[in-house]
């Protein structure tokens, strides 16, 4: 968000200012604001928030993505010094899967059902790359080792439904890796897997980051998740970012209440505590339209909170917050 | 331990289902539920954890008399109740309600949520007249609804909203067992929380016996007294939530326990997640002997010719594992 510091290399996304709007009956409905957020290359960022934060909107909408009937604008969104919202059809094809590739939540459903892995997997490569088929089958074989299924040569010839639900989520990640992107963007993959599952898949992608230098982005509802994969957090509520910062700052000491109330949220699940949690206590009214999104469930909000939503501020650390309460008594506070 | 009855007692429960292979001709058999005795205790949260297809589901329903056990025996307040059917079944079923994990498609869009929450009243011949409307009113209050809103229909309510009219609809006949399958997976964090505070708020007032169900390993630890792990239709270990979650014995139990995240960046990237080799085999073709011995880093000669039983290891542990930790 900053301009980059002398020495350091421009990030690889850089998005400012990207909202996004959904058109309904009674007109325009902005569901993400202003968000902003940078990811340098080889980092991986994580991005939380629960449902209807906007945390995949956005995503999808970097790959121009977006269901009919949404139109996203920002001031920057930027990749590799590109801007995304501003490329063709014909562009765009060769930034997806080519450069920015997506893993989905349901891996069945993001599966055709009627191909078998192996023409799926080497789809891409012979689109991006007019590999011939031998040679893209052997690298499919390739990828479905690296990504920890075994017998490759047989599952090839398989089809979606042959497979368990994580190893369905490493076909979908060896599918993503065929194109050799440089940035991965991980939607929920773990969501609907068993926990053990999750772990591998963890396991697969922090391994991916750091033995190729792959960025990712990886987007969840878990806070904890993050805990083991990313090196920064982005925290979404009501379609702004609330709070992005170091991952080892987030979860030591979170700014902004909706952080500091997940986190504790997730501390809670690692005892027997039957504690009441902080974020619950709260009434569920829907927020102002102009005002904070948190507001109505913020031990802190005030008229203020509650008038004008304020925009996200840089804080020392690194880290930037979305808060009037805690931007106020920070320090060396400005706005990006 | 005092010698109480408990509420449910299972013994020796098998669920056998016949599956149809796409023009296949001969069924394969699937072995849900391979011989589980479980006990429940009146007021205690016990909770079934385990992968999916583990027979978590099919265990609570059979419990419930939902679907039928192919074997064993089950008794409801020292009851027998293994062949209850028809008239006596249906009033024994006002004792157990189930809150299922999809509030969307476990209400009736068609109808008002009040005249949802009456119906199991209007069933079981609880109430009628001013007194049901009373009653509704009554259940809406206590899960946090507006009695006016009874006339509303599902669509008009938010997903944790509807989960509160399961709940409400689940509760309205004073029952003795509630079977939460899930009901908190498909919530957010914030109204997870709420929704479980609601659920321990109702076991206090009613005195309540849940039976939850959830892959959900830290939202069990929250509201658990009692774990029973499974594993391919076998309860492998079942014993105190502190106990099963601070010193699990089983190599399953362990690997699943081990691959809970933590909160916390430093002790998670020094931290080792051991991974459980290969995949959990099918139901239809379950392993000789333990079936968790082909992926078991523990597992002798004795695993793959003898199944374990539950022992118990402590007052209140059991392990069904040949070696345990």
């Amino acid at each position: 968000m900053n301009t980059p510091a002398l020495g350091h290399p421009p990030p690889l996304l850089d998005v400012r200012g990207l909202s996004i709007s959904l058109r309904s009956r009674s007109g325009f409905i902005q569901v993400v604001s202003d968000v902003s957020f940078t990811v340098a290359a080889g980092e991986a960022l994580g991005i939380v928030g629960e449902s209807g934060s906007g945390k995949t909107l956005s995503m999808l909408s970097l790959l121009q993505l977006l269901p009919q009937g949404a139109v996203a604008r920002a001031e920057r969104a930027s990749y590799d010094g590109r801007d995304l919202l501003a490329q063709s059809n014909k562009q765009m094809a060769g930034i997806r899967g080519r450069e920015i590739a997506f893993v989905f939540q349901d891996s069945l459903t993001a599966l055709n059902p009627v191909l078998s892995i192996g023409q799926q997997i080497t789809e891409g490569m012979r689109l991006h790359f007019s590999m011939a088929k031998a040679d893209a089958e052997l690298r499919a074989v390739e990828l479905l080792l690296q990504v920890g299924i075994p017998d490759p040569s047989l599952r090839l010839r398989q089809y979606p439904h042959e497979f368990s639900g994580g190893m369905r989520q490493r076909v979908c990640i060896a599918m993503a890796l065929a194109g050799k992107p440089r940035l991965l963007i991980a939607d929920e993959p773990t969501t609907a897997l068993d926990v053990t599952v999750q772990a591998e898949i963890v396991n697969l992608i922090r391994q991916l980051q750091i033995d190729s230098g792959l960025t990712v982005i990886w987007v969840t509802h878990d806070l904890a998740l993050l805990a083991r994969i990313a090196d920064r957090v982005v925290v979404m509520y009501g379609g702004r970012v609330m709070e992005d910062a170091r991952a080892c700052d987030l979860f030591a000491t979170p700014r902004h209440p909706y952080a500091a109330a997940l986190l504790r949220s997730a501390r809670y699940d690692m005892t027997s505590s039957k504690q009441t949690d902080p974020i619950a206590t709260q009434s569920m009214e829907a927020p102002a339209p102009m005002g904070c999104p948190f507001a109505p469930r913020c031990d802190e909000a005030d008229d203020r909170c509650r008038a004008t939503a304020p925009s996200l501020v840089s804080v020392p650390g690194n880290a930037h917050v979305a808060c009037w309460a805690r931007a106020g008594e920070l320090p060396g506070t400005r706005l990006v | 331990m005092t010698q109480a009855t408990p509420l449910f007692s299972a013994r020796g429960i098998a669920v056998t289902f016949h599956r149809k292979r796409w023009l296949g001709r001969h069924p394969q058999l699937v072995q849900a539920l391979r011989g589980i005795d479980l006990d429940i205790m009146s007021g205690e949260v016990l909770a079934l954890v385990g992968e999916s297809g583990s027979g978590k589901s099919t265990l609570a329903r059979v419990l419930i008399k939902a679907i039928a056990a192919t074997a064993g025996s089950l008794a409801f307040q020292g009851t027998d109740i293994t062949h209850l059917e028809g008239e006596r079944l249906r009033a024994m079923r006002r004792h157990f309600q189930i809150v299922f994990q999809d509030p969307f498609s476990s209400l009736n869009p068609r109808l008002s949520i009040g005249t949802a929450i009456a119906e199991p009243l209007i069933v079981h011949n609880l109430a009628a007249g001013e007194a049901l409307r009373h009653r509704v009113a009554e259940c809406l209050r206590m899960v946090g609804l507006d009695p006016t809103l009874s006339t509303r229909r599902p669509h008009e309510f938010s997903g944790g909203q509807r989960q509160r009219i399961c709940i409400a609809r689940a509760i309205a006949g004073q029952p003795l067992l509630i079977v939460a399958d899930e009901a908190l997976s498909a919530l957010d964090p914030s109204l997870r929380d709420r929704v479980l505070d609601l659920f321990q708020d109702l076991k206090t007032r009613f005195s309540l016996t849940y039976l939850f169900i959830s892959h959900d390993l830290r939202l069990v630890r929250r509201i658990a007294d009692r774990v029973a792990v499974m594993y391919l239709g076998q309860v492998i270990e079942i014993g105190a939530t502190k106990e099963v979650y601070n010193h699990p014995r089983h190599p399953y139990t362990q690997a699943l326990m081990s691959a809970i995240p933590v909160p916390d960046p430093l002790a998670e990237r020094s931290r080792h997640y051991p991974t459980l080799p290969g995949e959990p085999p099918s139901p239809s073709n379950p392993p000789q002997g333990c079936s968790f011995h082909p992926r078991c880093s523990r597992a002798g000669h004795l695993c793959r010719t003898q199944l374990p039983l539950l022992n118990k290891t402590s007052d209140r542990h059991e392990v069904a594992c040949h070696f345990p930790d």
